[in-house]
């Protein structure tokens, strides 16, 4: 009998061996992206996939994912599922889950094909193919799992057409839209490196522990078997960094700019997460600042560490990040809460005891800065008038976030900050969103800003409401507005014979 | 010295995984979560094959961690026997 290959002779055999010298193709014909961002290959047989998956392993491996899950999918139905959850609000989570991140991980499969292709090493060319098809696996997880909680609560129904239109939906669009505009190699310390490395961990991780943690064996199942992906997608993401860093000292600045403007706009991204982790999951498991410390201070400064003997530093406005965690969250939720007529998913004001928890996890800011807003949201709603704003809010070009953040050394005054090019000004919610404007100003020229198509009459119209029912195809009354009184909760107390 | 770590699926396979890397890292930090368990250490961390089969009592090949795994950090090092995570200092 044939001796069996080890791993190292066997990724040889079935990565390496599939390449092939050009006869007839010049190779830059063939690789016509390789070029255009400045970095300097000069031997891909440098690459070194540690983990060496091959992909017959890949296949045997990721089916017997597949068989788990979708048993656990079918349990999880068969046995009402959505029963268990500890608290209605909680499916709002999903919610936001399936219209701001399932979509996301379609834009990666698409950007992975493409940077699958494009590379010029065959090591490369393999680790991205199978991370494109591992995201492809991602979004129909979800979609699956998601399924079953659209048979029984409102806001599931048109995520995809959702996600391609309505206001806050064009903030993780958006950020997907640029890496993927970019260059082969950004998109590969974007998504790669950046995101995947420290951001998704923030996600996927403690998100999805506190999913476990509220009744929902559903979303923690295919949470975890996606991140049972990613753990390989990390690695990936590292060695295109030492790899890109030890080939030529040239890409050194080119990749700290790339992380200077990606870690940004990740951690801009993620406060979407900052507020699923506080305000909404019922049962917490740790606070946005906890997760923040633990998988981007702590696991972020090793990496970085690690990195410095190529010369690379801790990303730009690191200092800025690290104060943030006290806030985004708080100032998220309102944004969100003060616009819930607008939203495709139900808000609320934290209970007396949540609002307990967010003081005591957040001694420095909670009391001082934001418990006095949920208090005076309290005393509005008990006289009837629970406040809606009526303005459409500012959007920060870059991020496309309203433009609710504050100056972190004056957590009272909204940071506003703004650029001139070709004699129209742009309005920023950071320094950090400007810089990244102010280094391409002719692509983010380009943004498509929902509050500005609305204005231009781009989303119907002429009210706001015409845009939310017919652009956005929001089923006004039953998707949007308060907790209180929603259609989701009146058949939940029906469900739990409650009154 | 920077801490790695690894994730796993709370469940009757990452058990044996667990108390293999007890075993092989006496120094590691086992924190239960729910759902998960995450293992942090200073320095390196080294999952055997041996020590993993020894515990299941059954073949098992160093790749069937990526069933179970949730998340790492650190430089991975794999060959067929060990899987092993560090931080270049």
């Amino acid at each position: 009998m044939a001796k069996k290959l080890n791993i190292k002779d066997k990724y040889r055999l079935l990565t390496r061996d599939l390449d092939w010298e050009f006869s007839y193709v010049d190779r830059k014909d063939a690789f016509p992206f390789e070029e255009f961002e400045g970095i300097k290959i000069t031997d891909w047989s440098k690459w070194e996939d540690p983990f060496r998956l091959t992909m017959d392993s890949y296949w045997k491996y990721q089916a017997e994912k597949e068989k788990k899950l979708y048993a656990i999918f079918d349990a999880f139905s068969q046995n009402n599922g959505h029963l268990n959850v500890s608290d209605p609000r909680y499916v709002n989570a999903l919610k936001l889950f399936l219209t701001g991140v399932s979509p996301l991980e379609y834009q990666a499969y698409q950007g992975f094909a493409h940077v699958g292709r494009q590379f010029g090493g065959v090591g490369a060319r393999v680790a991205c193919q199978m991370q494109a098809i591992d995201e492809l696996r991602h979004v129909q997880t979800q979609i699956h799992a998601m399924s079953h909680y659209n048979k029984f609560f409102d806001g599931f129904q048109d995520y995809s057409h959702m996600h391609d239109r309505v206001w806050y939906l064009s903030v993780p669009k958006s950020f997907f839209n640029d890496a993927r505009a970019a260059g082969p190699f950004e998109f590969m310390v974007a998504i790669g490196f950046s995101f995947e490395y420290v951001l998704t961990n923030l996600l996927f991780v403690p998100f999805m522990s506190g999913a476990a943690h509220n009744g929902d064996m559903a979303t923690v199942t295919f949470g975890f078997s996606a991140q049972s992906d990613e753990a390989r997608h990390m690695t990936l993401g590292l060695e295109v960094i030492k790899f890109l860093l030890e080939q030529h000292e040239d890409n050194v600045p080119i990749v700290q700019k790339w992380i200077d403007k990606w870690f940004w706009r990740g951690t801009r991204l993620l406060t979407i997460v900052a507020m699923m982790m506080d305000y909404m999951l019922p049962n917490k498991v740790m606070s946005w600042k906890e997760a923040w410390e633990v998988y981007f201070e702590e696991a972020g400064g090793s990496l970085f560490k690690d990195l410095a003997r190529y010369g690379i530093k801790m990303p730009k406005y690191a200092e800025t990040i690290e104060k943030e965690k006290e806030h985004v969250s708080h100032q998220a939720w309102w944004i969100f809460y003060t616009h819930g007529h607008a939203a495709g998913f139900h808000t609320w004001i934290p209970s007396d005891e949540e609002l307990d928890w967010l003081s005591e996890k957040y001694p420095d800011t909670f009391d001082k800065y934001y418990r006095p807003r949920w208090e005076l949201a309290k005393e509005m709603e008990a006289k009837g008038e629970r406040f809606y704003t009526k303005a459409l809010p500012q959007l920060c070009t870059t991020c496309q976030i309203p433009m609710g953040f504050t100056e972190m050394d004056d957590p009272t005054q909204v940071c506003y900050r703004d650029s001139v090019y070709n004699g129209d000004r742009y309005h920023f919610c950071s320094d950090g969103c400007k810089d990244i404007f102010d280094d391409e100003p002719e692509k983010y020229v380009q943004s498509w800003l929902p509050v500005h198509q609305i204005f231009q009459g781009n989303c119907g119209g002429p009210g706001v409401e015409n845009v939310l029912s017919d652009f956005y195809r929001m089923n006004l009354g039953e998707d949007n507005m308060d907790m209180k009184g929603s259609p989701d909760e009146k058949r939940w107390k029906q469900w739990k014979g409650v009154a | 010295m920077s801490k790695v770590y690894i994730a796993l699926q709370d469940n009757d396979e990452s058990r044996y995984i667990v108390e293999a890397i007890e075993e092989d890292n006496p120094e590691a930090t086992v924190i239960h979560m729910p759902a998960m368990i995450r293992i942090e250490m200073d320095g390196r961390l080294t999952v055997l094959r041996e020590t993993v089969e020894d515990k299941m009592g059954r073949d098992w090949d160093i790749q069937e961690l990526h069933l179970n795994l949730i998340t790492l950090g650190g430089n991975v090092e794999e060959d067929d026997d060990s899987l092993s995570l560090h931080w270049n200092e």
